[in-house]
């Protein structure tokens, strides 16, 4: 059994390498990232807003925030560990030439989804950065939405990994995007509560783990967190590993004939 | 790297990698079926084969990519299992395919490979600079891959490969899709490689390449390895010393085919050649003055002779 210590390096020298690749065209990719969040977060949150009265007490665009940097989170890391680790492994055989050297199957694949979590992480942190002069954060609480962004970058980091050890080309994300992602983004409470909803649609919500994400984030942002809630991060905790899990095996069984 | 002494390769008892009965299978297609073989410390052994052979999984098994099906592999005296990170820490690969990093630039192709070694900085730097000198990159250190030629990538792969000082270095097929230049570029690389006496496992189907540069070749085909031994023993055994085709075309092609026949110790038809195999050169000089007016090339005999012989002249597709 190898040391966790060398594990974690591994992981994080194919961290490194993504950021040395990324830091180049960082300012191309960082308008990608984080202008289509922004760009929603103005019009549906101050146009929209100006339309619906209160959410669960709170003006429309607190209420919209916090989803967002959920579905940013969720976003961002779903591209990179799709399209990105797609390109790395199939297109550019980086994985390849990675695994020749000391850094195993499993570091690969973590590295990559730190990769992709630090991607949600610096996205979220820019809408956080937005919000806080709005007055849209509650309280000394609303520090933790940036932990709560990255463990949400890995969650979807994971699962965007186990999809693409999967995928044949390229042309399969259209499935994943809007079969899965695309409904997360829609139907998870980020811009309308559940409850108001036929109750089967809350129930189904459930099982999708943004909703579990967004209701931590909203707690955590207007200062509502509850004891209860611990349930919403066990949930998180646990898709996280089993989707981790599931793409180290999955990617193991593509790369090692 | 070359200033260091020779060392005695042939005599070197150290096995490096030693394979028994190694088997391996894609799905239920048997690739691999069933190999015994050596490789000592100082030695340049060389894999030859038709396309299908079975040569890259074998080394594919050694570098831990592919899983070993059957038998047993060890290297540097561990056997191979999953992900043999104490194998690979020793190992520098140069893959046939293209898998250089087309997001970094030369320079930091070899900084950020050397990482995974976990070589601190400063020595990654320095070792760098070394190998892009010996592989004469160093006006391109702060080139996108993407404007390197076929030939440059090849030798920066190779400097790749050598970043972490591997005590192994493998490489498939290194001169494959080479212009003639460029492929002796690189074959100067590796005999330099080879004096400072660094162990080398290759495969190729050049025959010029094996002869150049290995100590041994194994012949293999159809997953089986069918012939062994010093280029030139390999020569000498299954060929002789020379040879002398003679082409149908020529007019009176069945006398001058009468008279290679009773010469040769050996005659070979294929298509529209006929190759008349001699064990000593006086009798292939003495034959040459009666051929005279009919249209041959008289030559040594060469390991592309031995190759065709063992693993017969129809297309490998």
């Amino acid at each position: 059994m190898t040391q966790l210590t060398t594990r974690v390096a591994g992981a994080f020298r194919v961290w490194l390498r993504n950021f040395e690749s990324w830091k180049d065209f960082a300012v191309a990719s960082l308008v990608g990232t984080v202008a289509e969040p922004l760009l929603f977060f103005a019009a549906m949150g101050f146009g929209l807003g100006r339309f619906v009265d209160e959410i669960q007490g709170q003006p429309y665009v607190a209420f919209l925030a916090p989803g967002l940097v959920a579905s940013t989170a969720m976003n961002a890391a779903s591209f990179e560990t799709t399209f990105g680790s797609f390109t790395r492994m199939n297109e550019q055989r980086t994985y390849e030439a990675i695994v020749m050297t000391p850094i195993s199957v499993g570091e690969v694949v973590a590295g990559d989804i730190l990769w992709a979590a630090s991607k949600s992480l610096l996205a979220g942190a820019v809408i956080l950065a937005f919000m806080l002069p709005l007055g849209l954060l509650a309280g000394p609480l609303a520090a933790a939405v940036l932990p709560l962004t990255f463990a949400v970058g890995i969650m979807f980091g994971a699962l965007g990994m186990a999809y693409t050890a999967i995928a044949p080309s390229y042309t399969f994300f259209n499935y994943f995007f809007t079969l899965v992602i695309g409904v997360m983004f829609l139907f998870s409470g980020v811009f309308f509560p559940l409850d108001g909803l036929p109750s089967w649609v809350g129930w189904a919500a459930w099982f999708l783990p943004l909703t579990h994400a967004v209701i931590l984030m909203r707690a955590l942002t207007s200062g509502t967190l509850e004891p209860s809630m611990w349930v919403n991060g066990a949930w998180l905790a646990a898709f996280t590993l089993a989707a981790f899990w599931l793409s180290v095996r999955l990617i193991r069984r593509r790369l090692i004939r | 790297m070359m200033g260091r002494p020779i060392l005695s390769r042939v005599d070197s008892e150290e096995v490096l990698v030693r394979a028994r009965g190694l088997v391996k299978a894609y799905s239920t297609e048997p690739v691999v079926k069933g190999i015994d073989f050596d490789v000592r410390r100082g030695e340049c052994v060389g894999f030859l084969g038709p396309n299908g052979a079975g040569k890259t999984t074998t080394i594919n098994m050694i570098c831990c990519f592919v899983s070993v099906g059957g038998g047993e592999l060890e290297v540097f005296g561990q056997r191979v299992n999953g992900d043999a990170r104490d194998i690979k820490r020793r190992l520098g690969v140069v893959s046939q395919e293209n898998n250089l990093d087309p997001d970094l630039t030369v320079l930091k192709n070899l900084l950020v490979y050397g990482r995974y070694f976990g070589l601190p900085r400063e020595h990654r730097l320095r070792r760098a600079e070394e190998l892009l000198e010996f592989v004469q990159l160093e006006e391109k250190r702060d080139s996108h891959i993407r404007t390197l030629s076929g030939g440059m990538r090849r030798r920066l792969t190779l400097a790749r490969a050598l970043i972490s000082n591997p005590e192994l270095l493998i490489l498939d097929e290194p001169s494959t899709g080479l212009d003639p230049q460029a492929r002796h570029v690189v074959w100067q690389k590796l005999r330099a490689l080879k004096r400072a006496g660094v162990t080398m496992l290759l495969t190729t189907h050049y025959m010029e390449e094996a002869a150049q540069l290995c100590d041994r070749v194994l012949i293999m085909d159809e997953g089986r390895i069918i012939a062994r031994g010093t280029p030139q023993g390999l020569i000498e055994e299954h060929i002789g010393a020379e040879v002398v085709e003679l082409y149908s075309t020529d007019p009176s092609h069945s006398d001058a085919m009468a008279l290679l026949q009773g010469a040769a110790d050996h005659v070979e038809r294929a298509g529209d050649e006929v190759f008349g195999f001699f064990r000593r050169s006086e009798s292939a000089r003495a034959l040459l003055p009666v051929l005279a007016e009919h249209h041959v090339v008289h030559r040594r005999a060469t390991l592309e002779d031995v190759f065709l012989r063992l693993t017969g002249r129809e297309l490998r597709e």
